[in-house]
């Protein structure tokens, strides 16, 4: 099938710290910009279009933009939480065929650990006003006890267990003992997962995330700017994202956005889950990557836990290497939201950057999933499918 | 003993919702119905979720149902049970299940309206196994 004007991601940087007491987020955001800039070999001024998320402090872009001093005629803040970086690449991409700009900067920053805002155990910062605050808050909803009713009703309907959802943790903390930019560099058994203490039932502590500060940039880039430039060439040829909500109250949890948004990437990009062999899968918690690879395709629904059992996601070992930096299971997770990291990661595995260790060889295509939000409640599913020319 | 039991927040009743709210301090519990296609929805709304009629009213729930899914918070202080409750007249709502051993809980589980009071005095629709009140 033909594939729709596209765009390339000409540099991608992710800060290399865990823990930044001494910066501000504007800071952040500078080195972020000046990272991807380096990497991909551009200039400030060669950015047009400028992409960020709620963590930018500021009314939408307008302050970080003026800090950075760019000189725009295109900006985007779609905010769909921790996909929002990942929906940014695919906006960016459809500015740059609209032609609306050529270099789009997308941006992340911030500093929860040295601002001591735990992930999980904190009610979230929501308006009061928005129309589900007051049928929800009242019940200390909180990111880590949803995601564990989705844990929970997956493991009731389809018999998956916290040994299987421990193989997502195990294979994260493979891949990090090979990343010495990880929070966590040690490996961990499916014993030691499962053994961990109970957080919220039926989630432990290994099941969760790392909380970190940083960030991150990416440039996407019109093709003729690309082709100039001495990277290799990453291009997106596939995008599509789907909100997915409580539909009035009939819903299942076992299901997410990423049923809608990943078949239709692919289709988009004429290639199915089958010619994949790296995925980069948001990895807010174990049982986040088993719902990804079910509703992506990778395996039936509710074969989830089969598929990453023994092994499943570790490069080298399993069918389908994903998150080889060591995700944000076990390296990284800035701002608490992941959706930045996922492309990075992605972009090295394409360009033969990642680490000699885990880097899947001879990688020309690779697919990235985020899930911004709530996976049980509302959440976005940003899906891209990126090639290596 | 058992530790003390969590206390709801707040709601944040708007005018659409008020009379939902009133009636609970009343010992109430209502849930939003369409007229036009007949069908119960959560949370509720003017606008019917289905077919996006504006013509629904409030109907005297049951106040039963089965748990749909829950997780237990075990490390909050005090610890409390997150749950979805699938209404007998149909939606699914979110809810805290009380009166219970949180590890004997199941999917499935049949439960009935319990209130609870919040830190400001509303009356939080919560939910508990049934059988477990004194009336049944
Ligand atoms: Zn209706």
């Amino acid at each position: 099938m033909a594939r729709p004007a596209s765009a390339y991601i000409a540099g991608a940087y992710e800060l290399p710290m865990r823990l930044y007491p001494d910066k501000s987020l504007a800071e952040l955001q500078a080195e972020a910009m000046l990272g991807a800039l380096a990497d991909a070999g551009l200039e400030r001024s060669d950015i047009d279009g400028f992409f960020c998320g709620p963590d930018a402090p500021g009314t939408g872009p307008l302050s970080i933009a003026d800090y950075l001093n760019l000189k725009l005629r295109h900006v985007d803040t779609t905010n769909t939480s921790g996909s929002s970086y990942t929906i940014h690449v695919a906006h960016a991409a459809q500015a740059i065929a609209a032609g609306k700009c050529d270099v789009a900067l997308i941006t992340l920053a911030g500093r929860p650990r040295s601002e001591g805002r735990a992930k999980g155990a904190l009610a979230r910062t929501d308006n009061p006003q928005q129309p589900d605050f007051q049928w929800e808050h009242p019940f200390g909803l909180a990111v880590i006890n949803v995601y564990g009713m989705t844990a929970m009703r997956h493991m009731h309907q389809y018999g998956t267990t916290s040994e299987q959802l421990a193989w997502v943790k195990v294979a994260a903390s493979h891949h990090a003992q090979h990343n010495p930019y990880a929070l966590f560099r040690d490996l961990v058994t499916v014993e030691e997962v499962a053994n961990s203490p109970l957080v919220c039932d039926p989630l432990h502590r290994l099941d969760c995330c790392v909380v970190t500060d940083g960030g991150g940039a990416l440039l996407v880039v019109r093709p003729e700017i690309a082709r100039n430039l001495k990277r290799p060439l990453v291009r997106l040829i596939g995008s599509a994202e789907a909100p997915k909500g409580q539909n009035g109250g009939e819903f299942d949890i076992t299901v997410s956005g990423a049923a809608q948004s990943g078949p239709a990437a692919l289709a988009e990009a004429g290639v199915t889950g089958a010619d994949i062999r790296y995925a980069s899968l948001y990895d807010s918690f174990t049982i986040t990557v088993l719902m990804q690879l079910e509703d992506l395709g990778f395996c039936a629904k509710g074969q989830g836990g089969a598929f990453v059992a023994d092994g499943g996601l570790i490069s080298g070992v399993g069918r389908l290497a994903v998150n080889t930096d060591g995700g944000g299971l076990c390296n990284n997770h800035p701002a608490n939201r992941g959706g930045m990291t996922k492309v990075i990661e992605a972009v090295r595995q394409l360009r033969g950057e990642a680490h000699p260790a885990v880097q899947v060889p001879n990688l020309d295509l690779a697919l990235v999933n985020a899930i911004g939000g709530q996976l049980a409640v509302r959440h976005a599913s940003a899906t891209l499918v990126l090639e290596r020319e | 003993m058992a530790q003390a039991e969590r206390i709801p927040a707040d709601p944040n009743p708007s005018p659409e919702t008020e009379a939902f709210w009133e009636a609970a301090k009343a010992g109430r519990f209502l849930v939003r119905c369409c007229k036009a296609c007949g069908k119960a929805h959560w949370y509720p709304r003017t606008l019917c979720p289905f077919c996006a009629s504006l013509d629904t009213e409030w109907i005297e729930g049951s106040g039963r149902g089965t748990i749909y899914s829950y997780s237990y918070m075990r490390r909050a202080t005090p610890p409390f049970v997150m749950a979805y409750v699938a209404l007998a007249e149909g939606p699914t709502m979110m809810t805290n299940i009380v009166d219970c051993d949180p590890e004997g809980l199941r999917i499935g589980d049949a439960v009935e309206l319990a209130f609870r009071s919040s830190e400001g005095g509303f009356a939080v629709p919560c939910f508990r196994p049934s059988g477990v009140g004194a009336a049944s």
